[in-house]
């Protein structure tokens, strides 16, 4: 046994040799830009670093930063809730495509992302001279931002949540459905305790590339100070004003929400587990069929006791 | 219509479906289907001319030459880190797995000028490639660099959750039967591990192709030398060239398409293989 055990693993050299290369590799990638990010911001001390974050120009993108989030955020819940909903517990023709078209965001260059709301909105798009009759602006405004940062989170909430309910089958709603619950109460009882970790996954992903959008935003801003920049815009403007400081200073803030959207990320990652180990500890088969009275004990979540409520198909089938 | 509904148990088909495609039509394709139709416009001589120009076929090969470098170098890495990140214990191991994530969660814009400042000839790295004549801030190399930095996490993601699930059964036998540890890496695991890392390595080439944010503080955006594709579409919008930048938009957009559908499937190859495998297990147990 000992001896196959030995030969199931490489020698301590290129065990050692590989650990070495992979924290080389992200030391150097990885590491290195968020420890400069710090550095380079503090490189005049605390004084500057503070002064650089007050100015009136940085306080503003900061807020046009988090504003955006506000509007685009809720709006990409319930996209994702609806699209999950349909695809996840529904059969329909051309679900497979509605799959994949979720996914086309991801698979545009933010700059093309930001040019296809030119064309529709801009001074030469397609609504342009009506916008400019009745004194709407959309481009070089926080509607065309608004609507950019929409296009590029399309997919992250849906895409959580589309393969996370197809694993949960539609057993429990179905048995909350025929026990006499309303659409409203299956789904505030039922579905969204079910996927209130993967929900909050999707929304932490989708606010990080929402509030570091760059490429898209920068096409539709007009880079206007105090008005039309968010912070990552602001970022660039400092930096190639040599403000290294100032342009520091703001990336720093953006680096501390990197850092705070792993740290979210990685404890959602182990809420979900830890739900999933529980419930699979403690589900021996034969309690399993107790469906009714497991839905009025509500709140539970992962794939584990669905996983359980499969073994028993033909108990919802009736 | 009011037949298919009644068979239908759960409620809410009809509204969830129909915000999920008035939200999709309005925001992706619409937009995109005028796009395309914008650049109809054009007739074909002129569509050919703005796509075929010099300094267009230049920032493609930047573009696509840089993407693909980057997604080599990162297809290596991201094997041995999602490796060494299942297999081996070390200290500090749980959070280098979460710190991996770093590129999603950072903004570009804070990752180029981070990097620029690392590479420039003062900078932390730079001023030791300096010597050595090795330049990489402003250069195409500077571009590799910024991508090599965005495209880590795809890799690595999507290998790790397969190394995870190799059993170990299938490495004992191959031990048992008597081959050396590199032949079963070679024959047994690197075949299991393949088509995943060819997904990996498409999502990261993928990726880098479309990168802007990253790339534009690093890259130095020489015309014909060190200006990516999408740098160019926004160069031709600034001088109101809109017929040049909407051709550009169409060629990256239709490499794109290309790029997402060869993703889909090699996602469901992996898929099939990888079910192949367990039924295989399975009769043989």
């Amino acid at each position: 046994m000992s001896s196959v055990r030995h030969t199931n693993t490489e020698s301590r050299l290129v065990r050692g040799l590989l650990i070495a290369l992979a924290l080389g590799f992200l030391f150097l990638f990885l590491g290195l830009p968020l420890l400069a990010v710090f550095s380079e911001a503090f490189k005049q001390g605390f004084g500057p670093y503070w002064q650089a974050l007050g100015e009136p120009d940085t306080l503003s993108a900061v807020g046009l930063t988090i504003l955006i989030a506000l509007l685009v955020l809720p709006l990409n819940v319930l996209f994702g809730l609806a699209a999950a909903w349909a695809i996840a517990k529904f059969d329909f023709r051309g679900k497979s495509l509605l799959t994949t078209l979720i996914d086309l965001p991801f698979a545009v260059s933010p700059v093309v992302a930001g040019l296809l709301f030119i064309l529709i909105f801009g001074r030469q798009g397609w609504l342009g001279p009506w916008l400019s009759a009745h004194d709407i602006k959309i481009i070089f405004a926080l509607p065309g931002m608004v609507i950019a940062t929409m296009f590029i989170t399309v997919p992250y909430i849906a895409r959580e949540l589309i393969p996370l309910m197809q694993a949960q089958g539609k057993d429990e709603e179905e048995a909350a459905v025929s026990l006499g619950a309303s659409g409203w109460q299956m789904f505030w009882r039922v579905s969204l305790p079910n996927i209130k970790w993967g929900l909050l996954y999707g929304v932490i992903l989708a606010n990080a590339r929402a509030m570091g959008e760059f490429g898209a935003v920068s096409v539709v801003s007009g880079h206007i100070r105090g008005e039309t920049n968010t912070l990552p815009l602001h970022v660039e403007i400092l930096y190639n004003e040599y403000n290294s400081v100032g342009a520091f200073a703001a990336a720093s803030v953006l680096a501390l929400l990197a850092l705070v959207t792993l740290v979210a990320k990685t404890f959602v990652e182990w809420r979900m587990q830890k739900e999933t180990d529980m419930l699979n500890a403690e589900l021996p088969p034969e309690k399993a069929p107790a469906t009714a009275a497991s839905l009025q004990s509500a709140p539970q979540g992962g794939g584990g006791e669905l996983g359980a409520a499969r073994r028993f198909p033909e108990r919802t089938q009736s | 219509m009011r037949h298919s509904s009644s068979r239908r148990v759960l409620p809410g088909f009809g509204l969830s479906l129909g915000y999920a495609l008035v939200y999709l039509s309005l925001l992706v394709l619409i937009p995109l289907g005028g796009l395309v139709a914008r650049s109809t416009q054009l007739s074909p001589d002129q569509f050919w001319d703005i796509a075929t120009s010099s300094r267009a076929l230049a920032a493609y090969k930047v573009s696509f030459g840089c993407a693909l470098l980057a997604a080599v170098v990162n297809a290596v890495f991201g094997l041995i880190v999602a490796w060494v990140l299942v297999r081996y214990e070390f200290f500090g191991k749980k959070l280098v797995d979460a710190f991996v994530d770093l590129p999603f969660a950072l903004p570009t814009a804070v990752a180029g000028i981070t990097l620029t400042t690392l590479y420039a000839n003062t900078g932390w790295v730079g001023r030791f490639l300096e010597p050595l004549g090795i330049k990489v801030a402003f250069t195409p190399l500077g571009i590799v660099v910024a991508l090599i930095f965005i495209g880590i996490p795809f890799v690595v993601r999507t290998v790790q959750p397969v190394i995870e699930d190799i059993e170990a059964e299938v490495e004992e036998a191959a031990a048992t039967l008597g081959a050396t540890r590199w032949q079963t890496f070679t024959r047994v695991l690197f075949p299991a591990l393949f088509p995943a890392l060819l997904t990996g390595f498409t999502l990261a080439f993928a990726r880098a192709v479309g990168e802007y944010g990253s790339v534009i503080f690093i890259a130095g955006n020489m015309p014909m030398v060190s200006e990516i594709t999408p740098l160019l579409i926004i160069s031709k919008l600034e001088q109101y060239d809109l017929p040049g930048a909407i051709v550009l938009a169409v060629v990256m957009l239709v490499i794109s398409f290309v790029l997402l559908l060869t993703i889909n499937l090699l996602q469901w190859w992996t898929a099939n293989r990888h079910s192949g495998r367990h039924v295989d297990a399975g009769a043989q147990a």
